[in-house]
This record gives structure tokens, C-alpha cells and sequence, in this order.
């Protein structure tokens, strides 16, 4: 029911919140990314220290080496809030859903070769942990990181690396008849098979390093950025020429949410290089040591899948890394 | 033993589950509140998904439920057929 | 080629299902220690044997759990947008009710953040794979209804004063020191006793007496915005709900020792929310211009009935119902006229309006508080609504002495004499602190090193931290617009422009 007001009669007498204002000037109105995003986190008058970490306040901008004057310039090119953030992920997920139930009802994944089942059990599968690892390091930047615009989004990263490892725990659902076996045989691989013990390690250290803009480098940079590569475009490719096309479509989730997650990453860290000279040199350092153990985490995986064109793929991967650091101002 | 209880939005799926739950319950206490309908019934409260789906004539998945609730109280059970709110899920304390 | 025969897909029911895909996520780290990795999981004295014993309520997983929050989230923003669009404020009851949802804003929603914050590092720290997933969903949930309020009081901040810096006055004004206090207390304790206040004492046994008669009581004043923002952050409140159940029952079945520990954080955080929940009172008996119920059958619905079967439930593991829960039943007739009393007293320094009850409403509250509204709380309004007609509004100029504990002036009564004021003291290392209640001075005898920081808003202005010396520089402080957002409904911007809209509305019908 409306009621006849005459419009000019009932003019706004303010655009937007007065934090919004006090950013991006009184008499803009506001998009709801900036309404729901902006000063939502307390930055003073606490009131206790945290028990569990009594050397800082509840939210303190010094649990990370890296110094911002505006922690709000961490903002997300994607400017997702929750309701834009479920929406996009929700219309991704129904393209998977698609791929998932005509592969379940055609049987799709029993044309796959049995050489290349072996495979993809094995260089697939144990990523579901891959995925719970970094659900808990984009988890614990949501904790411990410092202002609402880079923690928000870490929290959607968090729920993305679970859904992730859902994916996979599907994929491997549908190639053990929806036994679990072949689960259980990945948890194996993940914990004891040597291919898998320098990425399992470099995962590990990370949920003890205590710097969080460092954990989010390691994580959502490097290691990310020559996993993803390696593993849904290398090795897929390589699948498509031995029986393993099959697999493909359900996979496509991992191409697309890599992609648009990149430019986040990426915002990110080039909005923080910006500031100082110092910061960029951490992210830097941080960056280059980082992608050098990523790549040597998944050597032998790359050696298993592409035997010998393992080197020149890898180093196709790192060199598109290098670009990415080039272009948002780090050192490479 | 008490009661256990759930809150329903009143739409239009709020509505039809709110049925769907008296059917199933004829013990149930129905009050209806502006937007809301609070049911209340002695010990246990259960739904069917057979229930349902007989009423919207279409497929219905027990977790659509997140959709329309506001609250509830006691132990949820919830399985693929049926989803139960009842007091002392059966167990006595097992402390290892 | 084609080796294998098609493989046959097993149906998998929802539990199956749900276990394949989240138990087992995790492992044993054996290249960093599990107790480097997970260090904040003992030192509450919560002894865990099993973490694979956790009941997940809900078995949500990640495509479904986007599929139905999207869900909810076109139906919720396609409310905000029309009612936008349709300048759904002109069709509220009355604009004093709008004064509820500026209380909401400052008060409630910043705590929606803090949850989301605290429900991230749960989830971050618990060992096993359920009830970590459960606290993660739970955390972006509670990011999901700090961020809808803000978009649907978004409207209402165009049109209306003391919406307009949530955050800001939630960190500094002194009434909206008790929210945040509230909730950074149970963030700044171990994991175990934040699912406790959290999720248990605030999500399962009080937030019904929030958020339910909140809602209904947007909805009977008009408010559909609200009502639609509220009743859909209830249907997660659902699943934190049985999350609040689940995980009380983990920690008091998997080890005897663990049952004292729960005990005390339950009789803590009971009376902690429930000192939290007197702004709720004031807010259903006397915000709202149509009102849904009065706070007293509020509280015998949603905690004396609801409560006792939940504390028989569980009584078999040696759980009693909270301490000091019979002064609560026996403040049930007061605490709304105090609370509001105190407002009414501090008006100048609050960014919301108040006013004295009309006649007929307090015949409504004459009728629900028979045995106290006429003998002390109507004399008191009639006497101060004749101070105010012949100009002498009654205004308290000093500063109020704060509860240590829940921070609220010290304006409750004796549980047993409702003409007396409660006042408790203790001595520590020297220093005396004083409180509203026997339960508040319990809660600070047990931990006073951690309510020896509180952030107490009196002492801080005393101590010249917020802005100057006078309350005009404190406010300014504060971002409350002087004359704007504070004193009575009656002369406010607020009422100005209500009564011109409602006269144009006259003019002009449909």
C-alpha cells in the first residue's frame, strides 16, 4: 500500500550513515557494500583483554607486520555482502548441480579410463584437506585480522574453501559408488604419500604463523595461485587427452571462483604495497618465498600427472605469478 | 516432562507447515501471534515429510523447514523422512 | 578404456551424506603439534575426550547453504527495496516507535558484528570438524544480520534522527556500554565459555525474548522492513539455537569435571544476559505505540515455562537452573518502569527520545502490572508530567553511579522491597566496586581481574577521556547531535516532521 505523498515533500534529510558520509562525502548516496561494510568493527574502548591472547586488544591492528593508516583501502573489488556474496555463489553452485546430477545419472565418470581414475583419486581427492586447511587460515584472518573490510571478505573465503572441499568430497563420492572408500584412501595419501608431505607441511606451518597478512600472502597467493593453475588447468588438460574429460565440468566451480577470487587477492595486496614502502617490501619477500615453496610443495604431484613437461608447466605458472606481482607493485 | 515448541512464520509455506504439524500432532496448541504462530505441544513434536509434500503436491526437502522457522525449543532429530523436537534424547548421561 | 562397469550410486541419506562431507575434513598435524595448532582448547579446564561425539544438529552443507540463504536473501532485499521505494515509514504507527529501532541499531547490531568476529575464532580453534563448521556457519550468519539491519534501518536513517552513527556511539554513549560490554566479555573468554553465554544462555534460553516479541512487535506497528529482516535472521536463529543445545550436552557428556565448569557459566551468563535483556523490558512496555505483550508474560513464556523444561532436560546430568533466577521472576513487575525511569531521568544524554506514558497506555500497564504499576510507578509519572507542565521537566544532572558488572546505573531494587535501591560493594586489591545485584557482585567476585578493566563510561568522563568536562563536549564526543537526537519525543525534529507527514497524509487520502 502506498500513500500519496506528493514525492517532493518527503525529501531525505540525510544520504547515508555518518561513517559512510565522513568517507565518501555527505551528499553521495551510498552502495550497500559501503552501508554494511565501513567501521563495523570496534577499534577502541574495549573493555577487556582477550584471555587467550591478553598481550592485545580484542581486534589489534598489531597482529600483523603490515601498517595502514585506513585499514578500510582493503576493500573487495567485488564488493560482495552477504546477500550479494550467497547469490553469486548459489547461481555458481546450480551450474555444478547441473554437472553433478547428469554425471550421476549417466554414469559419466565410468568412461573414465582406469589409468586416469587412479590418477585423478590421487591428485584430486586429497586436496579436499588442501581446501579444510585453508578454510581454517582465511578463517583465522577473519578472527585475528584488523578492520571489517578484509575480514568479511576472508569470512566468504572461509565458507568458499569448505564448499570447495565439498566439491571434491563429491567427485570422489561418484567415483567410489558413494562408499567413502575413496575418501578415506585420499585421507591416506594426504597424511603418508610422499607427493603430498611438502604441501601437507607448508599447510601446517601456516596455522601456526602468527602474522595473518602473511598467512593470507601464503595462502591466497602463492600457494593458491600455482595450485589452482597446476591442478584444474595443467592436469585437466592433460586428463582431457587421456580419457579423464569426463571430470571436467565438475570442476568448473574451482576455475571460475579462482578467477574471481584473484582480483580480490590481488586488490588486496596491491592496496596494502601502496601504502609503504616497507609493507611492499614484506609482501614481497613474503610473495617470493612463499611461491618458491608452493612450487616446490607440488613438484613431485606435477612430475606424477605431466612426467616431463612438469618443469616448463610449473615455470609458466610462476612466471604468470611474477606478472601478478609486478602489476600490483611488488618486487618479482 | 514439558513442553517443547515451534515458531512459524505466517506466509503462505508458514501457513501449510503449521497444518501439516497439527495433522501430525493433533496434540498440538496452536497460538497465532501478529506475523508469527508459536505451536506448543507435551514432550515430543514431529513432522513428515510425506505430510507436507501431500499438501504442496511437489517434492519437499525437511531442510526447505530453515526457510519459515523463527524458533523452537528441545532436541532436534532430523533425518530425510521426518524432523522431531523432543525432550531427553532418550540417552542418560555417558561420561567417558 | 572403459574397464569398469558403470558404477551404481548408492541414495545417500541426509546423515551419510553430510558425514562423508565434512567428518574427516580435518587430520592429526604431526609437523606442528595439534596443541600449537589448536592452544586455546584446554586452558578453560573443559576436558574434551572425543571430538567425533558431536551431534551435528542441522547437517548443512555448503551448496545447500547457499541455496537457501540466497534464497532468503532476494526475498528479504525485494522487502527493503519496495519499501523504499513506498516510503514504508509513513505507514508505521507512530513515530515514537522509531525510537525502538534506534536502540536496536546502536545496541543490537554492533553485537551481530562482535558475534560474527567471535563465532570466526571458534571456528577457528575447535578441534573437530562439526562443531567448527557449525560455529563457521554461525559466524557468517551473524555477519548476514549485522549487515541486513544496516541496509533495512538504512531508509530509516534518511528520514529520521540518532540512526545515523551505529557504531560509533555503540563504542562510547554510556547506556551502550552494556551491550558491548556484554558481548566483548564473552569474546575475550576461552571458545568453550563463548559457546556457552552465546550460544546457550543468549541464543537458546533468552533470544526468544529479543527478537520474537520485537518482530511481532514491528509487525503490529507497522514496521514490515523490520519484521521481514527480523523474522528472516530467525530462521538461522533456529540452527545457533540447537548449536546452543548441542554443545552444552558435548561438554557435560564427555567428562564429569566438565559439569561445575558449565554450571558457573551458566549461572554467569544468565544473569548477565538476562541484566542485558531490562533494555528489551523497557522497550516492549513502553517503545512500542501498540504493544504485543508486557515483558512480565514475555518472561513466564519464553523463560519460566520454556526454561523449566529445558532445565529438567537437563537436570540428568546434574545441570540446575541458573542462580538468582527466582529474582528475576521477582523483578518481572518492575524492571521495565525502572529501566525506563532511568531513561527518563538521563534523556538529555541519550540518542534516543523518551516521554511519559499516555493515559490509556497506562491503563494497559495498570492492567499487566497489577500488583505494582498504580502503588509505585503511576505516582512517580503523574508527578513528573506535572514537573514538566509548569516547565520544570525533571532532568538528573549528576552523573550515575554504574553497576561494575553489567554497567546499567544503579537504579534496581531490593529483590524483596521494590522502594529500595540495591546496592553491593567488594574490595579488591584495595579498591572498592560496586553493584546492581547479589549476581552481578558474584560475577565480579569470581573473575575481578577482568571486570577490574571495564571500560566504565562514568569514570571515564570523570577521568576527562570522553571529549571535556561538560555533557555538550561529552556528547559531541559521542556524535549525538545536541537537541536533535536527545530529550523528549514531545518538540523533537522527529515529532516535527511526523505531524507534517501526518497532516499531508490527511490532506491528500488515497
Amino acid at each position: 500500500m502506498t500513500i500519496d505523498i506528493r514525492t517532493a515533500t518527503i525529501q531525505p534529510r540525510r544520504q547515508t550513515y555518518a561513517n559512510v558520509a565522513r568517507r565518501i562525502g555527505a551528499d553521495k548516496p551510498a552502495s550497500r557494500y559501503e552501508e554494511s561494510m565501513f567501521d563495523m568493527q570496534a577499534t577502541g574502548e574495549f573493555h577487556y583483554r582477550p584471555t587467550w591472547a591478553p598481550e592485545y586488544e580484542l581486534f589489534d591492528a598489531r597482529r600483523t607486520v603490515i601498517v595502514l593508516d585506513d585499514w578500510h583501502v582493503l576493500r573487495d573489488p567485488r564488493q560482495f555482502y552477504y546477500g550479494t556474496y550467497t547469490i553469486t555463489r548459489s547461481r555458481m553452485m546450480e551450474a555444478s548441480e547441473k554437472a553433478f546430477a547428469y554425471a550421476e545419472r549417466r554414469g559419466s565418470l565410468s568412461a573414465v579410463s582406469d589409468q586416469w581414475t587412479e590418477l585423478a583419486r590421487h591428485y584430486l581427492l586429497p586436496l579436499r584437506h588442501y581446501e579444510w586447511g585453508a578454510n581454517m587460515n582465511n578463517c583465522n584472518i577473519t578472527d585475528i585480522g584488523f578492520g571489517s573490510a578484509i575480514t568479511q571478505a576472508a569470512m566468504f573465503a572461509t565458507m568458499d574453501r569448505l564448499g570447495i572441499a565439498q566439491i571434491v568430497s563429491r567427485i570422489g563420492l561418484l567415483m567410489d559408488g558413494g562408499t567413502g572408500t575413496s575418501l578415506t584412501a585420499a585421507k591416506q595419501d594426504w597424511l603418508e604419500h610422499p607427493s603430498w608431505q611438502g604441501l601437507r607441511r607448508a599447510m601446517e606451518d601456516l596455522f601456526v604463523e602468527p602474522d595473518w597478512f602473511q598467512v593470507f600472502v601464503a595462502q591466497n597467493f602463492a600457494l593458491d595461485g600455482i595450485l589452482y593453475p597446476l591442478v584444474y588447468r595443467a592436469f585437466d588438460d592433460e586428463g582431457q587427452k587421456q580419457g579423464g574429460g569426463a571430470i571436467s565440468p565438475l570442476t568448473e566451480f574451482m576455475l571460475d571462483w579462482f578467477d574471481e577470487t584473484s582480483r580480490w587477492v590481488d586488490a588486496v595486496m596491491a592496496a596494502a604495497a601502496k601504502e609503504s614502502e616497507a609493507n611492499a617490501l614484506h609482501l614481497s619477500d613474503w610473495a617470493a618465498s612463499w611461491t618458491a615453496r608452493a612450487r616446490q610443495a607440488l613438484e613431485p604431484l606435477a612430475t606424477e600427472v605431466l612426467h616431463d613437461r612438469e618443469g616448463e608447466v610449473l615455470d609458466g605458472i610462476v612466471d604468470d605469478l611474477a606478472a601478478r606481482c609486478r602489476k600490483i607493485g611488488l618486487r618479482a | 516432562m514439558g513442553k517443547v515448541s515451534i515458531t512459524l512464520q505466517n506466509t503462505d509455506e508458514g501457513r501449510m507447515l503449521v497444518d501439516a504439524i497439527v495433522a501430525d500432532n493433533p496434540a498440538a496448541e496452536v497460538s497465532r501471534m501478529p506475523a508469527l504462530t508459536k505451536i506448543d505441544c507435551e514432550d515430543r513434536l514431529s513432522l513428515r515429510r510425506e505430510t507436507i509434500e501431500e499438501r504442496i503436491g511437489r517434492r519437499y526437502d525437511l531442510q526447505e523447514l530453515q526457510l519459515s522457522l523463527i524458533s523452537l525449543a528441545g532436541n532436534v532429530e532430523e533425518d530425510d523422512d521426518s524432523f522431531t523436537l523432543a525432550w531427553s534424547r532418550g540417552a542418560s548421561p555417558k561420561h567417558s | 578404456m572403459n574397464a569398469m562397469p558403470p558404477l551404481k550410486q548408492r541414495k545417500l541419506s541426509l546423515k551419510e551424506r553430510y558425514s562423508h562431507l565434512t567428518r574427516g575434513l580435518g587430520w592429526e598435524t604431526t609437523y606442528q603439534p595439534m596443541d600449537k595448532v589448536f592452544p586455546y582448547v584446554s586452558y578453560e579446564g573443559i576436558k574434551i575426550h572425543d571430538w567425533e561425539a558431536w551431534e551435528d544438529p542441522f547437517r548443512l552443507t555448503m551448496d545447500a547453504y547457499w541455496k537457501y540463504q540466497a534464497e532468503k536473501e532476494r526475498k528479504l532485499y525485494a522487502v527493503i527495496e519496495s519499501f523504499a521505494q513506498n516510503n514504508g515509514h509513513l505507514n508505521i504507527t507512530d513515530a515514537r516507535y522509531v525510537n525502538a529501532l534506534k536502540l536496536f541499531l546502536t545496541g543490537v547490531s554492533p553485537l551481530e558484528y562482535s558475534a560474527h568476529r567471535g563465532y570466526a575464532h571458534v571456528g577457528r580453534h575447535f578441534v573437530g570438524a562439526g562443531p567448527r563448521i557449525a560455529c563457521q556457519m554461525q559466524a557468517i550468519d551473524e555477519l548476514r544480520h549485522a549487515q541486513t539491519q544496516m541496509h533495512t534501518m538504512s531508509h530509516y536513517n534518511k528520514f529520521f534522527d540518532g540512526l545515523h552513527d551505529a557504531r560509533h556511539m555503540h563504542d562510547r554513549v554510556w547506556y551502550l556500554s552494556v551491550p558491548k560490554s556484554f558481548f566483548e566479555d564473552a569474546c575475550s573468554a576461552g571458545p568453550f565459555e563463548f559457546l556457552t553465554s552465546i550460544s546457550f544462555s543468549f541464543e537458546y534460553v533468552l533470544t526468544n525474548l529479543l527478537f520474537v516479541p520485537f518482530m511481532s512487535g514491528a509487525a503490529y506497528n507497522g514496521d514490515m522492513a523490520t519484521v521481514t529482516f527480523g523474522f528472516s535472521a530467525q530462521s538461522d536463529e533456529a540452527r545457533h539455537m540447537t548449536l546452543g543445545l548441542e554443545i552444552i550436552k558435548f561438554m557435560l557428556e564427555q567428562d564429569e569435571g566438565n559439569v561445575p565448569i558449565v554450571q558457573r557459566w551458566i549461572d554467569k551468563w544468565f544473569w548477565r544476559g538476562y541484566r542485558l535483556l531490562g533494555l528489551v523490558s523497557m522497550m516492549m512496555d513502553y517503545m512500542l505505540p501498540k504493544r504485543i505483550m508486557s515483558w512480565a508474560e514475555a518472561w513466564e513464556m519464553y523463560f519460566e515455562q520454556a526454561g523449566d523444561a529445558l532445565f529438567e532436560d537437563l537436570s540428568r546430568y546434574g545441570i540446575r537452573k541458573p542462580k538468582y533466577h527466582e529474582v528475576a521472576s521477582k523483578e518481572k513487575h518492575r524492571l521495565s518502569h525502572e529501566v525506563w525511569s532511568i531513561f527518563y531521568n538521563y534523556t538529555h544524554a541519550a540518542a534516543f527520545h523518551t516521554w511519559l506514558p499516555t493515559e490509556d497506555e497506562m491503563k494497559w500497564l495498570s492492567a499487566k502490572y497489577p500488583d505494582t504499576f498504580d502503588k509505585y510507578y503511576r505516582p512517580r509519572f503523574k508527578c513528573w508530567s506535572e514537573m514538566a507542565a509548569e516547565g520544570k521537566r525533571f532532568y538528573n544532572p549528576t552523573l550515575p553511579q554504574l553497576c561494575t558488572t553489567c554497567q546499567i546505573p544503579m537504579g534496581f531494587t531490593e529483590p524483596d522491597d521494590p522502594t529500595t535501591i540495591c546496592f553491593r560493594s567488594a574490595e579488591y586489591k584495595g579498591e572498592r566496586y560496586h553493584f546492581c545485584s547479589d549476581g552481578c557482585k558474584d560475577i565480579f567476585c569470581y573473575e575481578p581481574e577482568k571486570y577490574v578493566q571495564s571500560w566504565l563510561p562514568v569514570h571515564q568522563i570523570y577521568m576527562g577521556n570522553c571529549g571535556g568536562a561538560e555533557v555538550k563536549d561529552v556528547l559531541d564526543w559521542y556524535h549525538l547531535n545536541f537537541g536533535v537526537d536527545n530529550f523528549d519525543y514531545e518538540g523533537s525534529p522527529d515529532q516535527k516532521l511526523w505531524d507534517e507527514w501526518q497532516a499531508q497524509k490527511a490532506a491528500n487520502p488515497v
